[in-house]
């Protein structure tokens, strides 16, 4: 019983960087955008927040830090760091029109390797004394969970243990569904989405809507990069540590029939799905298969995206302009 | 409103001079800006920042063949998703599918061990290889024929799959507690590619240059080709002139992965003579920008897989040298890439001022 409890606890801090991507990327298809950068812009997430945290702990010292101001620093530069990639993405594939295969690749790959070049080399840049990028005082801040939560037990463990970015997660999973099926707004970037023709006739401002939430949608997938350094990982940034978890939100997108709402529990599952290698314990089986194990979450994505793909229902197809650049005068 | 809108231009409207005017001068103000964020990060000027580029790029004749092998591998697996693309079939599987291929090529070296003569090993190794790579490429490419599932996240999949497949073979297999395999016959060279020369990559860019001619061949020349561009610019107009859109689909990708596994066997017979889950490193990825790059022409892909691996050696040297960590190459490859994915819009749409109302 323990161990469950122990395991689910788990998968949502496993989860938590998989919702914020994948709400990032279901926002970001809804208007008609495959974002396939969210791996880079979740990277470039994570190492926005840790210079930004890195440059106030270095300059106040960890003993004075303001617990308020040690998180709001890395929250507003990992935003900022997010947002310029999702900037980037959108002059290119909006304004420019550019192909958004080749611009999310592109953007993967400048992403990963600025989080892993500043990760390698900001104490040599900074000129700092620090030996490693350990913000375990940060960490600290990051990681404050409500006080009760111990005292309830299992029940307290299960839903009251985690820091507030992962509530964050689900609020602003939630939110974002209400919003796309429930306003104005959501229908008009649903239009969009689907036949950028037919709502720009309607009077809505493509463009708009395209650049609006292809950067709120990067914004909170950095949230997930900000996570994982923070709080999974305590504040130590470590190359590459990150993994492939980006490429894992966008397939979720799928596993949730791009509904923000859906992401929650299919975060957690995939969530657990990356960890149950941990646990799963067979008579005669070696460390060895414990890899095989590692491709559940992969193997799950495949046989969802094959399933949703034969039943052909059109609640659960991706938007229909999805990966095609608009252009007014082209019709 | 604002002064000016946009025109699209007609298909080939501009010259191909001027095109490619646009794109030496987005690829110019590209590095210009790479220079920037160098020169800022180290303090060194632009000037000799430069020099070590060309220097870590050509500076000796170790660099230089460790330069034309990049460029060679990079190469063959933007050849081998080409013809997928010009399909509009988005392969993003290559990793996977040259992984698989690499896997074989290392299975047979330690399997079959060192019974058989070298010629005949890596006949076997080629063929295993290409099936691998084949077999990878295929599975997708069923299901988009028969379901139209989405192949862009399928191939995605099949990449982290084979990963873990590597992962559990390395597991199995790690020589000692390394956790890694060793170099595979490294007494006997059973299964290497022979060097010519004392070359040891002169074979594997001639292979890839040989596969560079028949691809161009191929896709511009052959019926398969044809048939390939006019499923790529509209399903339906296939259909209509009696082309088996499922048939090319699946020919198609097999062919691809035919060509990935065999950019898996070069990999792992003719350089590192092992497997490890780095074996592709990335290029997989990288092959879709240059191949997109060029236009999906083989020859131009020559010039694009150039100009990536240059920038990589060259600001990996300028990482080394200044004691930065060697993603910085990355970097600046991304930088360059957004350049030259944003001089595409100059060459297909021309600005236009508005004219007065009232006209």
């Amino acid at each position: 019983m323990n161990m469950l409890i122990q395991f689910i606890q788990r998968a949502v801090i496993q989860g938590t960087p998989l919702l914020f991507g994948s709400t990032g990327e279901i926002l970001t298809e809804k208007s008609g955008h495959l974002n396939l950068g969210i791996p880079g812009i979740m990277y470039a997430g994570a190492i926005s927040g840790v210079i930004g945290a890195f440059f106030y702990e270095d300059k106040v010292g960890a003993a004075n830090i303001n617990p308020l101001l040690a998180i709001l620093i890395p929250l507003a530069t990992s935003m900022l760091g997010s947002l310029l990639m999702g900037l980037i993405y959108c002059f290119l594939t909006v304004t420019l029109r550019a192909n958004q295969n080749v611009t999310g690749l592109a953007l993967t790959t400048f992403g990963v390797g600025l989080g892993n070049f500043f990760g390698g080399s900001l104490i040599k840049i900074s000129g700092s004394d620090m030996p490693a990028i350990t913000l375990s005082t940060t960490s600290k801040c990051f990681k404050t969970t409500l006080p009760f939560a111990e005292s309830l037990g299992a029940f307290g463990k299960l839903f009251f243990s985690y820091s507030f970015l992962v509530y964050v997660a689900i609020i602003i999973a939630i939110v974002s569904s209400v919003i796309l099926n429930r306003t104005r707004i959501g229908l008009h970037l649903r239009a969009v989405g689907e036949n950028p023709a037919t709502a720009d006739a309607a009077g809505i401002n493509v463009n708009r809507y395209k650049y609006f939430t292809t950067c709120i949608g990067s914004m909170i997938a950095g949230l997930g990069g900000l996570y994982y350094v923070m709080d999974y990982a305590s504040g130590i940034w470590s190359n590459g540590g990150f993994g492939d978890r980006g490429w894992l939100a966008v397939a979720i997108v799928i596993f949730a029939i791009w509904r923000p709402n859906m992401a929650v529990p299919a975060s957690i599952l995939f969530g657990g799905l990356f960890i149950v290698y941990n646990y799963v314990s067979l008579p005669g089986m070696g460390i060895e298969a414990q890899e095989l194990f590692k491709m559940l979450p992969y193997l799950v994505t495949l046989v969802v995206l094959i399933i949703t793909s034969m039943r052909e229902k059109r609640e659960s197809q991706p938007p229909q302009s999805l990966g095609l650049s608009y252009f007014r005068e082209e019709r | 409103m604002l002064g000016f809108h946009v025109v699209k231009r007609s298909k080939d409207a501009t010259p191909w001079w001027i095109a490619w005017l646009i794109r030496i001068g987005a690829i110019l103000l590209g590095a210009l800006v790479c220079a920037l964020v160098t020169v800022v990060l180290t303090g060194k000027d632009p000037i000799y920042v430069f020099t070590t580029m060309v220097n870590g790029a050509f500076g000796t004749e170790r660099k230089l063949w460790s330069l034309l092998q990049g460029i060679a591998m990079l190469l063959c697996v933007s050849l081998a998703v080409t013809p997928a693309f010009k399909m509009k079939f988005w392969n993003i599987g290559a990793e996977g599918q040259a992984l698989m291929g690499g896997l074989a090529a290392a299975a047979c070296m330690m399997f079959i061990g060192e019974s058989l003569p070298n010629w005949l090993m890596l006949l076997v190794m080629v063929v295993t290889s290409m099936l691998a790579g084949a077999i990878w490429a295929v599975i997708p490419a069923l299901f988009k024929a028969r379901w139209n599932t989405n192949e862009t996240l399928f191939t995605l999949m099949m990449n982290y799959i084979a990963i873990q497949i590597v992962s559990y073979f390395i597991c199995v297999y790690a020589t000692g507690g390394s956790g890694k395999i060793d170099v595979i016959n490294a007494s006997s060279h059973i299964g290497w590619m022979p060097s010519i020369g004392g070359k040891a990559y002169l074979l594997n860019v001639i292979i890839v240059l040989a596969l560079t001619v028949f691809m161009y061949v191929y896709l511009k020349y052959s019926k398969h080709g044809y048939e390939i561009a006019v499923v790529g610019e509209s399903e339906n107009t296939a259909k209509y002139i009696g082309i088996d859109v499922r048939k090319v689909i699946i020919r198609t990708m097999i062919i691809s992965g035919l060509l990935c596994g065999l950019a898996g066997f070069l990999l792992v017979s003719g350089a590192d003579h092992t497997i490890s889950r780095d074996t592709i490193a990335g290029r997989g990825f990288t092959a879709i920008m240059v191949s997109w790059l060029a236009k999906f022409n083989p020859i131009v892909m020559i010039l694009t897989s150039f100009l990536l691996v240059f920038f990589e050696k060259g600001s990996g040297q300028v990482s080394q040298i200044c004691g930065l960590n060697a993603s910085f190459s990355d970097v600046i490859t991304g930088i360059i890439i957004f350049f030259i994915i944003g001089s595409e819009f100059f060459i297909n749409f021309k600005i236009m001022k508005n004219e007065k109302e009232g006209k």
